[in-house]
């Protein structure tokens, strides 16, 4: 028997077995995934949950529930890939033998990176909405919490989900205002980038929203450290911000099993073909979602879209075909914006986010680029969606894989 | 556009950034340094050559990686194009603003 192994059962995971069970010729081939957790996570879920909007049960699934039958399920931690051997150590000693290896070990926060920031204030005063553990503490923070200054920051760059730390912000207004104490709240958005949105069509659409909400913005910030004695952020040109409460996104990075078999970059993301999704280093090893280093956003839309080409990509190797050079970079994101409102953004590779509607031309029902209530309700839905579709490898009606120009306003990024 | 600098001209885009690579000289650089006030010294060479050594390998640039580099780390970086010293060493360098995804 021939072996696909998959490291990580995440989103990517999931959907790449659930994928791929229906496809192999089950006489030959055994498909194993190995995940360290025997939870499943809803991760964006993760942005609602300090807001007491979801609960905590809504964002945690048991695992199996969505691993296909006939599909070897390993509840492990991964210490080591030997690529040369084509073999995985896992940390109870074992190890496995593969013919084809999808690595789909997605993306964690590192505090560490930044001095002071994982100190004895972390998820007192300092918190993070990324992880489980993070947003569930800042729920109970948020619970009590009686004002002052709320500092919503983004360490380094690329980050999963590049918007969420916005919807944080632009949900913590709502919150507050819903709470009646707004007026006791100054909000600030600290971005190392040259502003809230990065991509000049989105900034022209959308600025005004953070005036609306009177969010502040401090742009071109490069955290150095965080004074918790003191309560403020300092960036390496000396700026300071202070918080009574810093909400923050670390350093994003890569597993560090990734690491320590020598295959990622600075940051531990595996260098990947921006089309195939084959690695670029070992033509039996693929990667998707979150692990790649792809200049694509990291985020659960964008591992569908890739899952799909990955699928044939797979099958078309283990038949000696050529791989499909097809992953456009494919994103398509909600953005929250408060209020029960929401926006849709869409965008590729070499395409700006665009306004016009979706996934309809000229009907929609979604709205790109616009704030609007419908769009607030897919979000919501992209939940029932997630956990009743999406991983579970099921084809979401008319949204296609690469990214369809019409009805839509398209400009080319230069 | 057009722009003319060191009694040359050169395509730029709307924030400044030269478009044509190969129109871009060490007195042109020199030049554009000077617009950001900027003075550059042997230190800012060395930047300069880091940055287009690494714009040809095709590879990001990034605050990480000026700490990564060898060349300087990022408070010289910072002391060095004042403001934002990515944005500022690329403009001088010729090469594209770094970009990054949404
Ligand atoms: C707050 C927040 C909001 C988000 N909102 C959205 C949104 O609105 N829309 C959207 O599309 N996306 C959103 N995302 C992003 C989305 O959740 C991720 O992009 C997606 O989960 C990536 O899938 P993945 O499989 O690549 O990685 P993951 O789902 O993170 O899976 C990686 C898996 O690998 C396992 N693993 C890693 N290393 C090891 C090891 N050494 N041994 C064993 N197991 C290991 C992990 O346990 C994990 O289960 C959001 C993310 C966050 C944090």
């Amino acid at each position: 028997m021939k072996k696909i192994v998959i490291l990580g059962a995440g989103t990517s995971g999931t959907m790449m077995a659930n994928h791929l069970v229906n496809k192999l010729p089950k006489k030959e081939w055994k498909l194993t995934i190995i995940d360290q957790y025997k939870t499943h996570y809803y991760q964006p879920g993760f942005l609602f949950l300090p807001f007491d909007i979801y609960t905590t049960k809504q964002v945690k699934k048991k695992g199996a529930k969505f691993i296909p039958k006939g599909v070897d399920y390993i509840n492990e931690k991964i210490d080591l890939i030997v690529p040369d051997e084509n073999k995985i150590n896992l940390e109870n000693g074992k190890s496995l033998i593969y013919d084809v290896l999808i690595i789909a070990t997605g993306t964690k926060i590192a505090p560490e990176e930044i001095e002071g920031m994982n100190g004895p204030e972390w998820h007192k005063s300092i918190f993070d909405f990324y992880t489980y553990e993070g947003a569930k503490a800042l729920r109970n923070k948020l619970r009590e919490w009686e004002g002052g200054k709320l500092v919503v920051h983004i360490t380094e760059m690329p980050i999963k989900c590049p918007v969420a730390p916005l919807e944080f912000a632009f949900l913590a207004d709502s919150f507050f205002r819903n709470k009646g104490m707004r007026d006791k709240v100054e909000i600030t958005f600290v971005t190392p980038l040259g502003g809230a949105f990065t991509k000049p069509k989105a900034t022209k659409a959308l600025h005004y929203l953070l005036e609306e909400k009177d969010i502040k913005e401090v742009t071109d910030f490069n955290i150095e450290r965080v004074d918790y004695e003191n309560n403020k952020i300092i960036d390496y040109g000396d700026t300071e911000v202070d918080y009574d409460l810093l909400v923050t996104v670390p350093t994003n990075m890569g597993d560090e099993v990734i690491e320590r078999s020598g295959m990622g970059d600075d940051l531990n993301f595996v260098p990947t073909h921006k089309g195939t999704l084959q690695t670029l280093e070992h033509q039996n090893i693929f990667a998707i979602g979150d692990a790649t280093n792809l200049p694509a956003s990291k985020a659960g839309s964008v591992a569908h879209f890739e899952a799909e080409i990955l699928t044939d990509n797979i099958m078309r190797y283990i038949q000696g075909e050529e791989l499909k050079d097809e992953f456009d970079g494919h994103a398509n994101c909600f953005i929250e914006t408060g209020n029960g409102k929401a926006l849709l953004i869409d965008f590729n590779y070499t395409h700006e986010p665009v306004e016009g509607t979706f996934p309809f031309p000229g009907v929609g029902p979604l709205s790109l680029l616009k704030e609007s209530r419908a769009n607030h309700m897919g979000k919501m839905a992209f939940r029932w969606i997630y956990w009743n579709m999406l991983i579970k490898g099921v084809h979401i009606p008319f949204v296609s894989a690469t990214m369809s120009k019409k009805g839509k306003h398209i400009e080319e990024v230069q | 556009m057009k722009k003319v600098i060191a009694q040359t001209e050169i395509n730029v885009n709307e924030e400044g950034y030269m478009t044509e690579f190969s129109q871009w000289t060490k007195e042109i650089c020199e030049c554009l340094a000077e617009e950001q006030g900027i003075c550059m010294t042997e230190k800012h060479w060395e930047v300069i050559d880091y940055i287009h050594e690494k714009h040809n390998g095709n590879e990001a640039l990034s605050i990480r990686g000026i700490k990564k580099s060898g060349v300087i780390n990022i408070k010289e970086f910072y002391s060095l194009f004042p403001g934002g010293p990515l944005k500022k060493s690329t403009l001088i360098a010729g090469i594209p603003k770094p970009k990054s995804c949404i």
